[in-house]
């Protein structure tokens, strides 16, 4: 493993039996995520994005298994875990998650403070006075007004952005070096969105922590990633710097995604939506996932299963079009303003 | 111009309150805005504002305690006869948030969207019941086959898809669209807000498009109504309130927009809304003034000649 890399995906395959049929969840992806690096993966509902992620925390549903491949993390392959006890010492203590809705990921019936003291006595093998003081601490840290008083609060009294934040502090109390952020504002309000990825990213700097988000919106992101992985059937199937997601992609699905976007909509035109639906992971799926649903579909998409392409030292993507015999597709004209907007360094 | 145009509902200073009468708590405290035959009208704020109670109390689920609806000119709010509630009931539909809520999971697709049919038309022939399902189906997109199936066998948007062939089948004027595109994937939220323009397009129908994201709004509304702890704020025709945003809390709405844009994104500073900034006193409390044509905003006499100077 390089230096810099402190998470490592090689050849990950994901596979879940349903009723006797076999779902590929997860095809063959290798990704390495740097050290205190952001990276955000985005993709649809059922593109394997939180399946991906949760495979590193031992956190797959009984019915799914890793079919090959290697999960590296500090000279470990997670991929071979198989106890409950290997895991311990993995999940929360080097990478902690936070979930969808604060609503459901905390305990109704305990106390906010109960449920962040029980993470710091676990793993800052505090106890007493003074794990409740670092829990107290923990509150402060993810700016919560009058931490004291707010210890002794249950969930019911917080508001969701609130909430969010403890769930954060109970992650944060684990002291992980990896925070996995699953669609962690996706529940809430624009303004608090703004504001808990704001949290998230001074948690980050201030730590040095490594954080993963995932998300369905890539309008989101654009605020807090270093890079962009974007997935497709259970494929990462374009990886660049943010810049260069944004401003030079180069697979017609992160075209799509970025053309669907309600901010670049003009008023009275239609917004451009993507036709057709995911494919099904039942079937092995043929050449480029994504070709039944893109209009300016090559031949060959549908035959052959496209290779990564660099386009730049830190950017690939897995798509025929950047074959030096493909055509010349003009991206859609949505993706040519985001261009303009980068200012020219993207030819 | 606004004053041609003919009001299809008009809220005068509505007020909803919940709770005891010890304890009463006020959701919505004296909103007034027109709605004009065919437009859609935005109303944005975060949860807990009321922008769904509104929504609600136009339907006549929540009943008003203060103010009166109008539909077509006629009150439809507080104690009404008989044949009003039915006119209500068939002009105006709701689509809800959540589809995965929102749809009754034990009927079958069919039911679901002819449910309003079986209380209103209630000797509709089986026959005519069945091409309108079907009808109200191919309306949304869906293939008429789907009505004898079951709403979990769908995807999110083709649920919400069910969600709107059912209002669509009882032919409204009006549709109350509470957060229509809230639980959607941003790839299907397009395919819903296209679908929606165009049967406005096709048959005038006229929205109040309740959500929280400014973004979204904008692109579907003509007019946006900024609301704020059961208070509008400012309200504006939607490229208006976007080129000049007057209230801070609209100011702090629009900062929160997340941009595809990473450069722009890396200079923004976010603004964040404290209603006590105000300083309000009892001599110069906030009043609701029309600053430009169109354009309405809340503040107090000093406020709104700081507003003046930012249109000039």
């Amino acid at each position: 493993m390089k230096d810099n890399v402190i998470l490592s995906f090689e050849d990950l395959d994901i596979r879940f039996t349903l009723r006797g049929q076999v779902l590929n969840a997860i095809r063959g992806i290798s990704l390495d995520v740097y050290k205190g690096e952001s990276l955000a993966i985005v993709g649809e509902s059922g593109s394997g994005k939180s399946v991906f992620t949760k495979s590193a925390m031992g956190l797959l549903d009984a019915n799914g298994t890793i079919a090959g491949g290697h999960i590296w993390y500090d000279d470990k392959d997670l991929a071979t875990f198989k106890t409950e006890k290997e895991w311990l010492t993995i999940r929360g203590k080097e990478i902690a998650m936070v979930m969808q809705d604060p609503m459901t990921s905390l305990n109704p019936l305990k106390t906010v403070g109960a449920q962040i003291l029980e993470a710091v006595e676990l793993h800052q093998h505090l106890h007493g006075p003074e794990a409740k003081a670092a829990a107290v601490q923990a509150l402060a840290d993810v700016g919560i007004a009058d931490p004291e008083n707010r210890y002794k609060q249950y969930p019911h009294e917080f508001s969701g952005g609130m909430r969010q934040r403890v769930v954060i502090a109970i992650a944060m109390a684990c002291r992980p070096k990896i925070l996995i952020c699953d669609e962690p504002t996706t529940a809430l309000d624009v303004t608090i969105q703004a504001q808990i990825l704001d949290l998230i990213r001074t948690l980050q700097k201030k730590l040095d922590l490594t954080t993963i988000y995932i998300t369905h919106d890539l309008g989101v992101v654009a605020n807090v990633a270093d890079r962009i992985a974007v997935m497709y059937a259970g494929d990462i199937v374009e990886v660049g710097t943010c810049d260069e997601v944004f401003y030079d992609p180069r697979h017609p699905y992160t075209w799509a995604l970025l053309s669907s976007l309600p901010q670049l909509g003009v008023k009275g035109q239609a917004l451009y939506s993507i036709q057709g639906t995911p494919p099904n992971l039942f079937h092995e799926v043929k050449g480029d996932a994504f070709a039944p649903r893109n209009p300016r579909a090559l031949k060959i998409d549908f035959i052959k299963r496209p290779p990564y392409f660099d386009v730049s030292p830190t950017h690939k993507a897995r798509t025929w079009l950047l074959d030096p015999r493909a055509p010349k597709v003009e991206p859609p004209e949505h993706i040519r303003k985001l261009r303009e907007r980068g200012g020219g360094s993207y030819a | 111009m606004p004053e041609t145009r003919e009001k299809l509902l008009e809220v005068q200073d509505l007020s909803v309150t919940f709770g005891s009468r010890r304890h009463p708590f006020k959701a919505v405290d004296g909103v007034s805005f027109d709605i004009y035959k065919g437009e859609t009208f935005g109303l944005v704020g975060e949860s807990g504002s009321g922008k769904t109670t509104i929504g609600r109390a136009i339907i006549r689920v929540n009943p008003v305690s203060g103010g009166v609806i109008k539909y077509d000119g006629e009150v439809i709010s507080g104690r009404v006869s008989r044949a009003t509630d039915k006119r209500v009931i068939r002009n105006i539909q709701m689509v809800f948030q959540d589809p995965m809520a929102s749809l009754n999971e034990r009927a079958k697709v069919d039911y679901i969207v002819s449910e309003g049919l079986y209380s209103i038309h209630r000797h509709m022939p089986e026959a005519e019941r069945k091409e309108r399902v079907a009808k109200a189906l191919s309306d949304v997109g869906l293939l008429p086959e789907f009505a004898s199936r079951f709403p979990h066998e769908f995807s999110g948007g083709q649920r919400q898809r069910i969600g709107i062939a059912r209002a669509l089948i009882m032919e409204p004027q009006f549709i109350v669209a509470d957060e229509p595109i809230s639980a959607l994937d941003v790839s299907i939220r397009a395919q819903v807000l296209n679908l929606m323009s165009q049967l406005q397009k096709e048959r005038g129908l006229t929205y109040l498009f309740i959500a929280h994201d400014l973004s979204v709004v904008r692109f579907i509304s003509d007019r946006i109504g900024v609301i704020y702890r059961g208070k509008l704020m400012e309200l504006a025709g939607s490229e208006q309130l976007f080129a000049h945003p007057l209230h801070p809390y609209t100011r702090a709405l629009l900062s929160a927009i997340p941009m595809p844009d990473p450069v722009g994104e890396r200079g923004k500073k976010l603004i964040v809304y404290d209603p006590d900034q105000h300083g309000y006193t009892p001599a110069d409390p906030p009043v609701w003034e029309e600053l430009e044509p169109g354009h309405f905003v809340r503040g107090s006499q000093r406020e709104l000649d700081g507003y003046r100077k930012m249109l000039l």
